[in-house]
């Protein structure tokens, strides 16, 4: 199977919806004759023309909500925010017209949008440019959110987003774009609410998405090596809907949990999975839940603060062993 | 009744073309918006109904006008006053007036209410609470026709009030930059809620002329009088089918009532005299009803006959609101997700909702 990067991953499955789907269209800041401010999108243009894949200007409030109404009439607009922190001046499209636009109007309309784009801190770009609205747009019924880790995810899911009729908003990662992983030539789709066992293990879950899937696999190797203790580690995917099943079953088969996101703690998306485990399996813990979170401030702009304020494997393994030594 | 004015705009081809019958139903049209909200009010005021309730009435011509130019492609999308454009694109009184007491029967089956009616099976998308919020979807709805091959329009209606969002200035942008087949109509009635036009807004001649900066051309009508709304409005609707370009008009009209129902200030803010004159000289249904008259193809009978159908559609229409059911306590997770509503492998896939 050949190795390729989350980017490429990214790329292959816009192109081949682009290919499949005649009302798929890819819009947003560069992303046609610059060729993406980050190449997700490079040679997409020259590829497939004017008409499929267009340069807008920097208007995020303006070509978001284009992208809601195209939708509205039956259009498949993927939409790229350059990063997921300027989604925050277009927020009354995504959340008031993407996400309600159904519900107002009492089932009449859907809308088939994807906005993507990356939505990471660890860059040193400040605070204005490392938001995770993960749990922000989770909050909101009606929004779907996906947090790819890998490029054989990446790929599977955003060609699910694409054809779901429903609004998605597509998280992804700068860091990862350039992650190799095999991804298969044949095609192949992953659906939403689909967790994935990243490694198996029977000692303690570490439950993460995104980037943080990396970190807790990292951990779950020095854990392995340096403390004998054998981690399994839940990839969640897709935030909304969400695999509960998946979180359960692991909880229920090794007994410990840590989650690890690399979002801020207060209401994030683990507080809601520490809370459905609490609620339905407690019985099966021998230990308190433990949370692993970015460090509560908004993105600090010192490179090497900034590494500090993201979970390292470090910092996972030293939750991990709170609660199994 | 004051003398009216001759219309130049009613030797216009669009309006030449107008049979009898045609006239007539945009009497008639006007007059079910009026006589709706009027019956509208009055439940809301003995408590039928919740939330906000912004009246149209003093503006009627505008959406009946507008609407009456719509062909097989042409859309219509609009802000929270927006039950006037609902009827005129025609949805009937029953689903409007039910959708505002909550009931099951409601055009959005009570999950919108006053400010949220849709029928896209009429090219109508709403219908949005947000000021300025439809701007951007607008220019969607164009985008769309376009894209599809279709000679269509997008006409996106907004308020005075809304000129000054900034979503607005980014839709003119790009409206204009891709050519984009989509008609902002302001209807300008003087006032953002309590604001005069005056202490929100600086212009040089109106508020349309903003668009001249941004290459789209522009135009500003009075809007009391249909001949006039129609003729102007055609010229834009033109344009987009023709040339796919954009296009700015700024309505002059007036409401009658508060920015809503729950607007306790809005004979502070302007004076009792102000909306009597304007009732008296400018209302649009009787300018309209005197010039049919004038032109001998309506008679007092008629008019009465009409204003009596569109007055009993609309007390029925309580009636019909009053009798239907509340939704069950079940639908109220339903229509969040197009997915789980229809039970597609989708829809069943990982959880959606998060309550237990």
């Amino acid at each position: 199977m050949a190795e390729i990067t989350y980017r490429e991953a990214l790329r292959h499955a816009m192109a081949e919806e682009i290919e499949r789907d005649e009302n798929v269209v890819l819009l947003g800041e560069e992303v046609a004759e610059y060729d993406g401010a980050y190449k997700v999108t490079e040679g997409l243009w020259k590829r497939f023309g004017d008409k499929r894949v267009a340069d807008t200007p920097i208007s995020e409030a303006a070509f978001i909500g284009m992208g809601v109404g195209a939708s509205m009439l039956g259009l498949r607009p993927v939409m790229e925010l350059m990063f997921w922190s300027f989604s925050s001046v277009a927020w009354d499209q995504i959340v008031n017209n993407a996400g309600f636009v159904r519900y107002m109007s009492g089932g009449l309309i859907n809308c088939p949008i994807v906005i993507r784009g990356p939505a990471n801190g660890g860059t040193n770009v400040g605070a204005t440019h490392s938001h995770t609205p993960e749990n922000w747009l989770a909050n909101v019924p009606g929004i779907k959110v996906v947090c790819p880790a890998t490029p054989y995810d990446a790929k599977g899911l955003l060609k699910a987003a694409i054809r779901d009729n429903d609004p998605v908003m597509f998280m992804e990662n700068t860091l990862l774009y350039g992650e190799k992983g095999e991804v298969p030539e044949e095609e192949y789709i992953i659906p939403l609410g689909v967790a994935d066992v990243k490694r198996e293990g029977t000692d303690v879950s570490i439950i993460a998405h995104g980037r943080a899937v990396l970190t807790a696999l990292k951990a779950a190797e020095l854990l392995q090596a340096e403390h004998d203790i054998s981690a399994e580690v839940l990839d969640l995917r897709s935030i909304r809907p969400l695999d509960e099943e998946a979180i359960l079953r692991t909880v229920r088969k090794t007994h410990r949990v840590v989650l690890v996101e690399e979002n801020k703690p207060f209401c994030g998306v683990d507080a809601q999975i520490a809370s459905i485990i609490a609620e339905k399996c407690f019985d099966d813990l021998d230990a308190p839940i433990l949370r692993l979170s970015a460090i509560d401030a908004p993105a600090i702009y010192s490179p090497e603060l900034e590494r500090r304020q993201l979970p390292r494997p470090t910092d996972v393994v030293e939750k991990v062993l709170s609660i199994c030594r | 009744m004051e003398t009216l004015k001759t219309c130049e705009f009613a030797s216009a081809p669009i309006n030449e073309a107008l049979t009898p019958a045609d006239k007539i139903r945009l009497l008639k049209e006007m007059l079910r918006i009026r006589r709706f909200e009027q019956a509208a009010l009055r439940a809301y005021q003995g408590g039928k109904m919740g939330g906000f309730l912004h009246l149209y009435i003093g503006q009627e011509s505008v959406a009946a006008g507008a609407c009456s130019l719509m062909g097989p492609n042409d859309h219509v999308i609009t802000a929270y006053r927006d039950h006037g454009h609902a009827l005129a694109v025609g949805m009937n009184m029953n689903e409007c007036m039910a959708e505002l007491f909550g009931k099951a029967t409601g055009c959005s089956k009570g999950k919108g209410g006053s400010m949220h009616f849709f029928a896209p099976d009429k090219n109508y998308w709403g219908g949005h609470g947000i000021v300025g919020g439809q701007t951007p979807l607008g220019l969607g709805l164009a985008y769309g026709l376009k894209y599809k091959g279709l000679t269509g329009s997008a006409m996106c209606f907004m308020g005075d009030g809304a000129v000054n969002q900034g979503c607005f200035y980014e839709s003119m942008n790009m409206a204009s930059l891709w050519n984009l087949p989509v008609i902002y109509i302001i209807e300008n009635n003087g006032y953002s809620m309590g604001t005069s036009l005056a202490r929100s807004s600086v212009f040089k001649s109106c508020l349309a002329e903003r668009a001249e900066g941004f290459g789209i051309e522009w135009d500003t009508l009075n809007g009391e009088d249909v001949y006039e709304v129609r003729a102007k409005i055609q010229v834009a609707v033109d344009r987009a089918h023709q040339e796919s370009r954009p296009t700015v008009l700024e309505i002059a009209t007036y409401r009658y009532y508060g920015h809503s129902v729950a607007d306790a200030k809005h004979k502070v803010y302007r004076s009792e005299e102000e909306i009597e004159t304007y009732k008296a000289q400018h209302d649009p249904i009787n300018l309209w009803k005197a010039r049919l008259l004038e032109e001998r193809v309506l008679n007092e009978e008629q008019y009465e006959a009409i204003d009596d159908a569109a007055k009993k559609e609309a007390s029925d229409s309580v009636i019909f609101a009053e009798e239907s059911p509340i939704p069950s306590v079940e639908s109220i997770t339903e229509d969040v997700y197009f997915e789980v509503d229809r039970q597609t492998a989708a829809g069943r896939t990982g959880r959606h909702f998060f309550n237990d």
